[in-house]
């Protein structure tokens, strides 16, 4: 059993209590070409909490999450993650926030241990081959670590592409239907890691209404680039959120 | 710079392992020095066009290596796992830079040694350390223009077609200052007169073309 | 107005130097078209900077519509250049004059410029690459130019030396007279372009504006559920 390797005490200093929002986004607007793909969306999101985010395709889910990833900027509005204005100080968040969306984004001719080390340079992770030795464990990857990720699995290339989205420990977990092509074994092992257990910020798009609505402590629901849905789960029903997919039960 | 050479090193370490572009390149020389030898039927060549075949050759075989240059990248998602990562956008294009200024080193090593068989008699030995000074600025300026340009015409539709074009033009002052300062070295008897000019070309091309590629990387990357 | 006045004088102020005969009347057109063409291309470069620092795409529609003339000027440019070549040596292309085998060099390079364009569907995208390949081309120009100078003048002498080294007053003005009016009429041409496509633009945007209005996306669509966190 790998020991999990000590965690970076300059960082942990930085971390926001549960009392203030993680990611705030006020009258966000982007475009694509004439179209909106987001049209004046604000949230809040405390730190430590989830949200779910459900809608239809073109809703702007991917949108919302790759803005947040600072992958995109906002054409019009103000996106603050963990205290810092993106596009402005998308530096200063890189560090602290992880995407896993569908592609795991490894390199198919490299082995997933190769793949991570990677990575790891690239996010200065501090004692890096224990962390990665820890994550491929903790996934179930240890025994083909070492095989180019061809050879694996879209299963198998999906936990690795876990383990490299969480591998530097960021604060803000940004998940894109991060349970499809995972089994259930493969699901329950991820669980600590990008579950509610992890004690991280989370912003999950799924398709999974219920599960989506247990996991959350809030929802966000999208439609043609607007909100129609900012509530608490709790106040939420299954039916509700169908409506937003034009599905009238 | 941990970042530029974490990507290098990663480049470096997937050609390797699959030796998808030196070979092809090296190979592409080869045969295309075959085929000058049948297109222009001679057995040697010197001066003006022994150089002119040995640039041609060398400016369309790094082309192959350029195109591939971006491409796991663009098909295997890595574009966003380097975009999110706490690092220098710019250190990207350094980085594709150094790994294409190696593939073509490497391309070199081999090309030069069988183009100076089939087509050079004499005086090939004497003119290697200033060939080499000719060669380096050449590949200098091709690998930043190759690079910035790889990673345009990798996020449009015929990145094929539309990579060549775009290149060619861009590298005719490169053909003409490398082909220019080659050929005295190739005459018989070998002249080194007029290199430095030629010399200087080929820098200030490396310098303008680095300096854009540099400014203009990071608007290239955003979205 | 003022243009109809440059073009008029144009063609009818070369026709005093007659006794020059035909080559030289082509001198006043080519070489205008090609300088006016080489400067458009350097100016759409500095509209591809704008463009890049102040996002606004009106400045990518001035760089486009720059290099689309440019194009359009180079065209002329190479045909009177051959027709020059014709008259001059009995050839229609000769390698011997730098400036217009560099100038050739340069045209290949922004007749790319329309399939770089075409080939990017993301219309925020298209527009910056359109402006990294504006700027790049535009600092090709010089540099361009100077290397094919420096080739050109190894074998060949530089024959348009000889012809507009010295030119007598008469000619001097009529050429002077040439550009100025090849110049306005580019501008004249950039700026119908550009208020057609500005037009254009501005009526997609009333429209998506009213449209909006008619039918807007945020609060029409019945919200669902909105129960907004309350601030910390």
């Amino acid at each position: 059993m790998a020991v999990e390797p000590a965690t970076d005490p300059a960082r942990d200093a930085e971390r926001l209590s549960p009392a203030e929002d993680a990611i705030t986004l006020t009258g966000v607007v982007r475009r694509y070409g004439e179209r909106a793909a987001l049209h004046n969306v604000s949230l809040r999101v405390r730190a430590g909490t989830t949200l779910a985010v459900f809608g239809p395709n073109g809703a702007g889910k991917t949108t919302l999450l790759r803005m947040l990833a600072t992958l995109l900027v906002p054409h019009e509005g103000e996106v603050t993650v963990l205290g810092h204005r993106l596009p402005r100080d998308a530096h200063l968040v890189r560090p602290r926030v992880g995407l896993l969306a569908h592609d795991p984004l490894l390199y198919h001719d490299l082995s997933a241990r190769e793949n991570l080390r990677f990575y790891a340079r690239l996010y200065d992770v501090p004692e890096a081959d224990a962390r990665i030795a820890h994550l491929l464990e903790t996934t179930g990857m240890t025994a083909r670590a070492d095989e180019p990720v061809r050879n694996l699995s879209r299963g198998m290339a999906q936990r690795i592409g876990i383990c490299r989205g969480v591998l530097h420990r960021p604060e803000v977990l940004l998940l894109d239907e991060p349970r499809a092509h995972l089994d259930p074994e493969a699901a329950a092992m991820a669980e600590p890691l990008i579950g509610a257990a992890a004690g991280v910020t989370r912003v999950l798009v799924t398709h999974e209404i219920e599960h989506g609505l247990t996991e959350a402590d809030r929802v966000l629901g999208l439609r043609d680039g607007a909100v129609l849905i900012d509530a608490p789960a709790a106040q939420l029903d299954a039916s509700q959120v169908r409506r937003l997919y034009g599905v009238t039960t | 710079m941990r970042a530029i050479a974490a990507i290098a090193r990663k480049d470096l370490l997937v050609e390797l392992r699959t030796k998808e572009s030196v070979p092809a390149m090296a190979l592409f020389a080869v045969t295309t020095f075959v085929i000058f030898h049948f297109g222009l039927d001679r057995d040697r060549l010197e001066g003006e066009l022994a150089a002119g075949v040995l640039w041609v050759t060398l400016l369309f075989a790094a082309i192959l290596g350029i195109n591939r240059l971006f491409v796991a990248e663009r098909e295997q998602g890595g574009f966003d796992g380097i975009l999110m990562a706490p690092i220098e956008r710019t250190s990207l294009l350094l980085a594709k830079a150094g790994a294409l200024l190696v593939y073509l080193v490497a391309l070199e090593l081999i090309a030069l040694p069988v183009f100076a068989l089939f087509f050079i008699e004499e005086g090939f030995w004497e003119a290697v350390p200033r060939l080499a000074a000719v060669i380096l600025l050449a590949d200098l300026g091709l690998a930043f223009v190759g690079a910035m340009l790889a990673s345009i015409a990798v996020h449009t539709r015929a990145r094929d077609l539309l990579l060549p074009i775009l290149l060619l033009p861009l590298t005719v002052p490169v053909v003409i200052g490398a082909a220019a300062a080659t050929k005295p070295l190739l005459s018989v008897p070998l002249e080194t007169s007029g290199v430095g000019k030629w010399l200087a070309v080929l820098a200030l091309y490396d310098l303008v073309f680095g300096l854009l590629a540099y400014a203009v990387f990071d608007f290239l990357m955003e979205d | 107005m003022l243009l109809t006045t440059a073009i008029a004088l144009v063609f009818f102020y070369a026709p005093n130097d007659a006794d020059q005969g035909f080559v030289q009347k082509i001198f006043y057109v080519h070489v205008p078209l090609a300088i006016v063409a080489l400067i458009g291309f350097v100016a759409a470069g500095v509209m591809g900077v704008m463009h890049l620092r102040t996002r606004d795409d009106r400045w990518d529609q001035r760089s486009y519509v720059a290099i689309h003339m440019g194009v359009i000027f180079g065209v002329g440019v190479l045909a009177t250049g051959a027709i020059w070549a014709r008259a001059s040596w009995g050839k229609w292309w000769v390698w011997d004059e730098p400036t217009l085998v560099s100038f050739l060099i340069v045209f290949l390079l922004y007749v790319t410029y329309y399939p770089l364009r075409y080939s990017i569907e993301d219309p925020q995208r298209r527009a910056r690459y359109a402006s990294v390949f504006a700027i790049t081309a535009g600092a090709f120009v010089p540099i361009n130019f100077i290397a094919v100078r420096l080739a050109e003048s190894l074998v060949h002498p530089r024959v348009l030396n000889q012809t507009a080294g010295d030119m007598p007053g008469e000619m001097r003005l009529t050429f002077l007279v040439a550009l100025a009016g090849m110049a306005l009429l580019y501008i004249a041409l950039v700026k119908l372009e550009l208020t057609s496509k500005h037009a254009r633009y501005e009526l997609r945007r009333l429209r998506r504006l009213l449209e909006e209005e008619d039918r807007p996306s945020g609060a029409a669509a019945q919200p669902i559920a909105t129960v907004p966190a309350k601030p910390n």
